[in-house]
């Protein structure tokens, strides 16, 4: 406990102190954080994350291997009865997992129909819709005289979309969805199904696609301009320069080399999906979950969510600022006016 | 081996949400049924909170307390000495007139840890005659701070993560170790500002107060705070991990304390002490004062649920009042559920209707007044023409005079200068009719 504490006199002298750890001692504000690290799990974390791509991609699955549990039901089981819609319905599932202590509500939000009528213009209008609404939900709590304490979150931190593995380029509707949610929402967009891809054309087809999204002027997650540090971008452009991530998921686990994994069983081989060398599903995971999930709440929370706020305020000419500064005008009459006229 | 649950999966209905094409004010949302989900192996999320740690590392914590306490009593010290260093501070005088508020803000920073503290002191709190209006300044300015957040929470563009919040989170309240009560000027203050901040009551230079009066004071005290209604801030007790530490702190209240940054040698060790020539009192010695008892609770067990008490309760408190104050609520007249935006419009509409009213009024003022200094100067437009009038009659009439004067004068001379001619020709025709006799004569 006999850490340095260094004094910075604010605009004023500096004073530190590497000699004497007698004058200076223990002062205990490092314990702040375990303060914080215990009230955030007891408080829970919330997390939603949204799925979309056409029917038959693997979203499901993706999402069930991402969370290693049942928590998407697949629409190719024999039990699942949905018919096609003619619109995208959303379809919102919550569940409450945890790990070692930490609480996670996790809810999955799920675009069935998305891409797969055969006129699709517009598919992505209820997508859009749905986000807004969430925001503006945030919205109302948040302008309401008596708040809850936590208010309820319930905006999408996360849109993973995907692309399926065709090996060209970004096809029409995925440029649409791409520019118009980008704007709103985290964009993580990934390579579906990779496993009919070889090395070579996942990189072909990975280097279009950013060229694609450069051409289209489409930021996806993580953005250029939200890098808060040197570090920050350093790693974030790593990850730039691998997305769309490739990714295989499954729930089916093998025997390889006398261990259990997760693969794939094919005639040829089995794809291993937690097999970096294989796959891309553990960068993934890795972004999603061990890394960035707090940062992709940041970022909605304080980025995305402020842009909605801003555009909603504006529109219905709510400056809050001015009635302050009318209900003072009221008050203390337009005195020096009066003053100015009398003098005639 | 994969573990899952397949009759919890199975038995599991849809939970089929479409879109409402229009949000209703109230959110009566059909209540989703959530379940626990076991997972079949380690995905990652464990690592959430430390996420949330780190982020919060780059950001760094702010921290502001508030010292209340009379002129000499030691709030300074005791805030050197609490965070190891020495702030700036300069001893005020006994004589102002009014109690100030001076804040200072100042960056720390331990092992990795950022801290922005703000200490705000009060200068001159019971030096004045008349202690009526003492508590007023500090009750101002902890309104301030809550009203200047307020404001940037509803900025149209805001940056709260960036804010520097300057809210008091902590309020240390020097007691006089007088050994009796509370002075009815600590009752209150104290009262004044237990619903606006959280209240840690402290009992300064507890070394003039022996063991046992300690104990019946520290009673005593408690006993009238209980007894007049005022809210200290009590540890809290939800947490396991420190609930325990918290109770016995509790119990503790208020802290009596020693501050010093002086050291002196006991033993073998330099420790902070106040010497005097029958002993040596040592700050953080634990039979000797509560001075390490103080600095636990408030820096290491609940620095974050002080930040957490003074945003969710006693901001909430302040926000909720501010806008009533304003008008706006959340129901309407018929117990209907009223958006903010709906009252925001029907205020705006009210304003411009009263703006537009003493517009109209002003004008109306304005086109009497001009009427009225319109006829006031018409009226001496014909004054004035009337004086011309009567003036340039007058002139008329002297004019006419002076002709007349003239006239008679001028006649005056022609018969003047009749006469004269006359005159002089009878004066010539004598003077031939004599010069004619002469000529005679002489002949």
């Amino acid at each position: 406990h006999n850490s340095p504490t260094f004094l910075f006199v604010y605009g004023l002298n500096k004073l530190s102190s590497e000699s004497g750890t007698d004058l200076f001692g223990y002062v205990g504000i490092e314990a702040v954080l375990d303060q914080m690290r215990s009230k955030t799990m007891k408080a829970g974390f919330e997390f939603n994350i949204m799925v979309v791509g056409q029917s038959g991609l693997g979203k499901s699955t993706l999402v069930n291997t991402l969370f290693k549990s049942k928590v998407s039901r697949k629409s190719c089981t024999p039990n699942y009865e949905e018919k096609i819609s003619k619109t995208v319905k959303l379809h919102t599932v919550s569940h409450v997992i945890e790990e070692k202590g930490v609480k996670m509500k996790l809810t999955v939000i799920d675009t069935p129909g998305f891409g797969d009528q055969i006129n699709n213009e517009n598919c992505w209008e209820p997508i859009l819709k749905y986000v807004n609404e969430q925001y503006e939900k945030y919205l109302r709590e948040e302008l309401h005289v008596n708040r809850k304490r936590r208010i309820p979150d319930s905006r999408v931190h996360c849109c993973i979309y995907f692309l399926p593995a065709t090996g060209h380029r970004l096809r029409p509707i995925d440029v649409e969805f791409l520019k118009r949610l980008g704007k709103i929402v985290s964009i993580v967009p990934i390579i579906a199904k990779a496993d009919t891809l070889t090395i070579e054309e996942r990189q072909e087809f990975k280097e279009r696609i950013r060229q694609d999204l450069a051409a289209n002027g489409i930021h996806v997650y993580p953005q250029k301009e939200y890098d808060e540090d040197p570090e920050e971008r350093i790693l974030n452009d790593r990850i730039r320069e691998s997305i769309p991530f490739a990714v295989v998921g499954t729930d089916k686990e093998h025997q390889v080399n006398g261990n259990k994994v997760l693969g794939r069983k094919t005639k040829w081989g089995i794809i291993e999906v937690e097999n970096v060398a294989h796959c891309e599903f553990a960068n993934l995971r890795d972004l999603l979950i061990r890394s960035h999930l707090q940062d992709l709440k940041d970022v909605t929370h304080n980025i995305h969510y402020e842009t909605y706020r801003v555009r909603r305020l504006n529109e219905s000419n709510m400056d809050f600022s001015e009635l302050g500064l009318s209900t003072w005008l009221l008050e203390n009459g337009t005195a020096d006016k009066w003053e100015s006229e009398s003098h005639l | 081996m994969a573990t899952f649950l397949n009759e919890v999966w199975r038995t599991r209905s849809y939970s089929n949400q479409d879109i409402c094409p229009k949000i209703n004010a109230s959110s009566k949302q059909r209540p989703r049924r959530v379940r626990p989900l076991s997972l079949a192996g380690h995905v990652g999320f464990d690592s959430l909170p430390d996420q949330l740690v780190n982020k919060s590392i780059c950001q760094g914590f702010c921290f502001n307390i508030l010292c209340i306490g009379e002129t000499g009593i030691g709030k300074s010290t005791l805030m050197d000495t609490l965070f190891n260093t020495n702030f700036e501070n300069f001893e005020s005088s006994h004589f102002e007139p009014q109690v100030k508020l001076r804040a200072q803000t100042y960056d720390l920073q331990e092992s990795n840890v950022r801290l922005r503290l703000t200490v705000v002191n009060t200068v001159g709190f019971g030096d004045q005659m008349n202690k009526q209006e003492s508590y007023q300044p500090v009750v101002d300015y902890i309104d301030r701070q809550f009203e200047s957040y307020l404001q940037e929470e509803l900025k149209i563009k805001r940056s709260l993560h960036n804010y520097h919040d300057s809210r008091v989170h902590a309020c240390l309240y020097f007691i006089s170790p007088s050994g009796h009560s509370l002075k009815s000027l600590d009752l209150v203050t104290m009262k004044k500002l237990d619903s606006k901040v959280n209240i840690i009551p402290v009992i300064a230079k507890a070394d003039t107060i022996s063991k046992s009066e300690l104990h019946k004071f520290k009673i005593k005290i408690m006993s009238e705070l209980v007894s007049n209604g005022v809210q200290i801030y009590q540890f809290p007790l939800d947490d396991e991990t420190v609930a325990k530490v918290n109770t016995t702190m509790n119990g503790h209240l208020p802290f009596a304390v020693v501050g010093s940054t002086e050291e002196v040698s006991v033993g073998n060790k330099m420790v902070k002490a106040r010497q005097y020539p029958w002993g040596v009192v040592q700050v953080e010695n634990e039979n000797h004062c509560d001075f390490v008892k103080l600095r636990e609770m408030l820096i290491c067990v609940n620095m974050e649920d002080l930040r957490e008490q003074t945003h969710t309760r006693h901001y909430e408190l302040y926000r909720r009042c501010k806008l009533e104050e304003m008008g706006f609520k959340d129901t309407g007249p018929e117990s209907k559920p009223v958006s903010l935006q709906q009252t925001y419009e029907a205020k705006r509409q009210e304003f411009l209707v009263e703006l537009q009213k003493r517009e109209d009024e002003m004008r109306q003022m304005f086109v009497q007044r001009v009427k009225e200094k319109e006829s006031e100067l018409k009226e001496a437009e014909r004054e004035l023409q009337s004086r011309f009038e009567q003036l340039k009659r007058l002139h008329a009439d002297e004019k006419a005079a002076l002709e007349e004067k003239k006239r008679l004068l001028d006649e005056d001379q022609s018969s003047f200068s009749k006469r004269r001619a006359a005159a002089q020709l009878l004066q010539a025709q004598s003077l031939t009719a004599n010069g004619k006799k002469d000529k005679d004569r002489k002949k």
